[in-house]
């Protein structure tokens, strides 16, 4: 199993330690509830050194990366991020990743830490003309700081001018004289940042962020409430919701699929299944008091199975039971019922608007 | 009280058992956001799944750790299911069952011999 630089740390603190991804990683220090909860109204960070980090760069990595994702990569500007699949030529997903576009001739690619080989391998594959792709993983270190104080806390460490970043667009700048690209993304559904830097600082600026953190009351969170704090905000968990069998256009993720930008991988299928529909599309259900839907739980509907639960939770915000599961295209509708099964027994759910959770305010 | 190595505890009444799990186990499963019980009345062979604990991350099954027939539930965990968490021996009960088999209360472990299975 591999660790992270702040191993020690986080079983110092009392995580509790579990193989996630090939990783081991902390699901909780606290409570899953708690820390949850923190995120949404205070501030937690987040050690996420296990995710990839490759850089593609050269005259042709443009035409490369708008042939590999399905988003429009040349209608970024500078310094701005997009979250995009990555397709097969059959349209099913291989990831789904953040583009960094740097300038026109750089970009950095971050993905799903159980995918990092795979993927390297399969876009090693597609490259064509003058361009490079190198996998900095190891060599890069990832801590988010998500929350409604993480701006403020932030703010603290560096001279960056913090509120003129627009979320989804990125600076490069010192924080606590670290050399960080400074992000404002995050996997949570509040407003928050994502740091990335050389991973020998990983620790350096773990406790940075806890000392001058306490004032702003941050907490760390485990791997448990980042599960719950992005499903509540429908963000997709690969391998879950997404695998090598699901497309965009099934996911109900056509936004992210950009045809006015001319040819790419899958543009053909994904535009079929876009304007003819596809026999499964990903909804968000919730469901009354009882057992909470759970990844693999099958969905019914007048006795047949018709699909499958792909995540699913008590939710901490809500304080119900939410799920996103694929059902036929006549069960997509907000109102729609069907039955999930759990231990033998059936439990009516009804699909409702998803994200479950939306944060007040938009950045 | 004693103990199943399955972290269930047992306190025995007369004929009665109340049943529910240890603050070890409670504290293991962390959150605990919904318990399913057995139905009053209905019969159980020790060792034997009658329940189901689930926490925000996990399911995990309740085993029977006597032979017995439910008189109660603790239905105030249907609304209430933190209660194991916070009471795991006292208000966080579970069940209480007529037992069939006194003898089976031999062979539970006392506190010590609980304690050690759990280091």
């Amino acid at each position: 199993m591999k660790k992270t630089p702040l191993c020690h740390v986080h079983e110092a603190l009392g995580g509790r330690m579990v193989e996630f991804g090939g990783w081991y990683m902390p699901v909780q220090y606290s409570s899953i509830i708690e820390e949850h909860n923190h995120v949404r109204t205070k501030c937690g960070m987040f050690d996420l050194f296990h995710m990839g980090e490759f850089w593609l760069t050269g005259p042709d990595a443009m035409k490369n990366i708008q042939k590999l994702v399905t988003q429009d990569i040349e209608a970024l500007s500078d310094r701005q991020i997009a979250y995009t699949p990555m397709c097969r030529p059959d349209g099913t997903i291989v990831d789904d990743l953040l583009v960094y576009r740097w300038t026109d001739t750089e970009f950095m690619l971050v993905v799903n830490a159980s995918n990092e080989l795979k993927d390297f391998d399969w876009i090693n594959h597609q490259l064509e003309g003058n361009v490079r792709l190198a996998n900095e993983s190891a060599n890069t270190g990832l801590i988010a700081v998500q929350g409604p104080n993480a701006e403020a806390l932030l703010q603290k460490l560096t001279r960056q001018r913090l509120k003129s970043i627009k979320f989804y667009w990125f600076t490069a700048g010192k924080v606590s004289g670290i050399d960080c690209i400074i992000s404002r993304t995050g996997y949570t559904g509040e407003d928050g940042f994502e740091l990335y830097f050389n991973a020998e600082h990983t620790e350096y600026l773990w406790n940075v962020i806890t000392e001058v953190g306490k004032e702003f009351d941050i907490k760390p969170i485990g791997l448990g409430a980042r599960d719950t704090l992005r499903l509540e905000a429908r963000l997709m968990l690969y391998g879950n919701d997404l695998n090598d069998t699901t497309t965009p256009i099934e996911a109900n993720m056509a936004w992210t699929v950009k045809f006015a930008k001319g040819q790419f991988t899958a543009s053909e299928i994904l535009k079929h299944q876009k304007e003819n529909g596809t026999e499964r599309i990903l909804v968000g259900f919730e469901m009354g008091k009882g057992p909470a839907p759970r990844h693999g739980y099958p969905i019914f509907k007048s006795g047949k199975q018709v699909g499958e639960v792909t995540s699913g939770t008590m939710s901490p915000t809500l304080k119900k039971n939410i799920g996103l599961g694929y059902v036929p295209q006549s069960l997509k509708e907000i109102g729609s019922t069907f039955d999930v099964e759990v231990r033998g027994k059936t439990y009516p759910a009804t699909v409702v608007e998803t994200p479950f959770y939306k944060r007040e305010g938009n950045k | 009280m004693k103990f199943s190595k399955e972290h269930e505890w047992v306190k025995l009444e007369g004929n009665t058992a109340t049943i529910g799990i240890t603050d070890y186990a409670a504290h293991q499963l962390g959150d605990i956001v919904f318990v399913e019980l057995p139905n009053k009345g209905s019969k159980f062979e020790v060792n034997k799944v009658f329940g189901t604990i689930e926490s925000v991350k996990t399911v995990s099954d309740v085993y029977a750790p006597m032979s017995g027939e439910v008189t109660e539930v603790n239905d105030e965990l249907d609304a209430n299911p933190a209660l194991v968490n916070e009471d795991p021996t006292g208000k966080g009960w579970i069940v209480k069952i007529k037992i069939s088999d006194p003898k089976e209360y031999d062979q539970l472990l006392d506190e010590a011999a609980y304690k050690a299975t759990c280091e």
